[in-house]
């Protein structure tokens, strides 16, 4: 059976005895019909494919309109001159969610978590911290399975397609994602790594998705920065005890509620937002010529 | 909704519709075709007209058609592969009415002759739709082990099909069935539980009046 609420996965996890990553991935196994070696040798290709996502960059690449590449080298270059703010991994976080978005649009491999456009969000917080603290693989997956799983739900009961619920249902889902993962490899409890998803969610509602031109360049890349830092923001939070006042899925369903409720310019059609500025407009009319 | 479709696919970006759905609708194309097309007439409607050069549509359907998977490196370069294997093809914008925003229709004929016209959709999340084969309205996702046949609409074949994979022990999940008109050209389309056995098409090809059988079965996951 698959979970319509992550307060279901909670109480299954006390219940059982399990620990929260076992809960979700046997509950999806048992869904889908495959055993848990499949579902791990899965998970653990996913991070495989999550690292490589990020080695492939290169700072020539362009993407088809022009618009995108190279910043990432810039942030690296400016961080080394060391005149930039944040410390080292809050650097990193940004680094590498430049990298892996740019790499999404220059056509290169990705793993969509939870859509490409978001791409960058969840690999930009793990990969610095496995390096930083030499996290096991294992605890990496464990946190993967508590991002999907919470993900899931939040794709049960709202949305996480730009075209449907705006930039919150795709940034905002992948900062709680990376946010809920953050915090159990900080050594969060299950109601903490909720927390996280909550605080982190509820921090990027009611963002708009206002693509320039309608591709996934401007401002998507930026967006999995500011998805990344504010799910460092949010574990940090949760795994000092901080509590959402806001339980979890309600929190889920505000923004699935929010979501209907933006007009649909600002849900991906490139209409309105950043895109229907002068210079959005500008951009998008000498792409079509 | 399996867990990884939250947390993946692996795909080549920008765009899990434009792109991953792209090569998805391509591949799923070649399969119905039941083989490598030579050439293909390509119309894009809708926002995969408007976009669809930026988030490389037209490079990943041409991708899909010459059976690269949503994760291939080469999607980019599909073009130059095209030209090697010998796959012509043409791309126009068109507006199809009552159409999802995207929407590709591909006309394809492999080297004996054999032509395809579908219409598909992209919906999101890389899943797409089949919305028409030949003229004949369908609905199907491809997600499922698929069993297809096209037939003439005359009674029993139905009856014929159903039974053959009784006896495979092959239960099905979902079945459709259009047809242009009485009696005229029919298609049935059958989701199935467990992997379609191939000696299936062997079987059924003896049947008068069926004339093309088409399986696609998916993959363990890993």
């Amino acid at each position: 059976m698959s979970f319509s609420s992550i307060a279901a996965m909670l109480s299954m996890a006390q219940a059982s005895g399990q620990p929260l990553h076992a809960v979700i991935r046997d509950a999806d196994c048992q869904e889908n019909g495959y055993d848990a070696a499949a579902s791990h040798r899965q998970i653990a290709a996913l991070w495989t494919a999550m690292q490589q996502s990020s080695r492939q960059y290169c700072a020539a690449d362009r993407s088809n309109s022009g618009l995108i590449g190279g910043d990432a080298a810039r942030l690296r270059a400016a961080a080394e001159s060391g005149r930039l703010l944040g410390g080292t991994y809050f650097q990193r976080v940004t680094e590498e969610a430049l990298k892996v978005a740019e790499c999404n649009a220059c056509m290169k491999r990705i793993v969509a978590a939870p859509t490409a456009g978001s791409c960058g969000v969840l690999p930009a917080v793990l990969i610095p911290l496995a390096e930083e603290r030499d996290v096991p693989e294992e605890t990496i997956l464990e946190a993967l399975y508590i991002a999907a799983g919470f993900g899931q739900v939040t794709a049960l009961r709202a949305s996480v397609a730009g075209a449907e619920g705006g930039c919150q249902a795709e940034i905002g889902t992948a900062s709680a994602m990376a946010a809920a993962a953050l915090t159990h490899i900080l050594g969060g409890t299950a109601q903490q790594c909720a927390d996280a998803y909550a605080i982190a969610l509820g921090n990027l509602l009611g963002l708009v998705c206002d693509p320039v031109a309608g591709l996934v360049e401007v401002p998507c890349v930026k967006r999995n920065v500011i998805g990344a830092v504010n799910a460092v923001s949010a574990a940090n939070m949760a795994a000092a005890g901080i509590r959402s006042r806001i339980p979890v899925d309600e929190v889920i369903d505000a923004m699935g509620e929010i979501g209907s409720a933006l007009p649909a310019d600002l849900r991906e059609t490139g209409l309105g937002g950043l895109a229907a500025t002068p210079t959005g407009k500008r951009v998008a009319q000498s792409l079509a010529e | 909704m399996r867990l990884f479709d939250i947390l993946g696919p692996v795909m080549v970006g920008p765009s899990s519709s434009h792109t991953a759905g792209a090569v998805r609708i391509g591949l799923t194309a070649r399969k119905l075709l039941g083989d490598q097309p030579v050439h293909a007439d390509i119309s894009l409607h809708g926002s995969f007209a408007l976009t669809g050069h930026g988030h490389g549509t037209d490079c990943a359907l041409i991708a899909g058609l010459l059976g690269m998977q949503p994760d291939d490196l080469r999607i980019p370069d599909s073009f130059s592969v095209a030209a090697e294997q010998g796959l012509t093809f043409s791309f126009q914008k068109v507006q199809l009415r009552n159409a999802h925003p995207n929407t590709a229709r591909l006309q394809l004929e492999d080297a004996k002759g054999r032509t395809l016209d579908i219409v598909a959709e992209s919906i999101g999340g890389g899943r797409i739709r089949i919305r028409s084969i030949d003229g004949i309205e369908t609905n199907f996702s491809g997600e499922h082990n698929t069993l297809i046949v096209h037939n003439q609409d005359t009674p029993g074949h139905v009856a014929a099909v159903t039974a053959a994979l009784m006896q495979r022990h092959v239960n099905i999940a979902t079945m459709q069935l259009y047809r242009s008109e009485q009696g005229g050209y029919a298609v049935m389309i059958l989701e199935c539980d467990q992997p379609i056995p191939k000696d299936i098409e062997q079987w059924l090809s003896h049947i008068e009046g069926i004339q093309k059988i088409t399986i696609f079965n998916q993959e363990e996951p890993v």
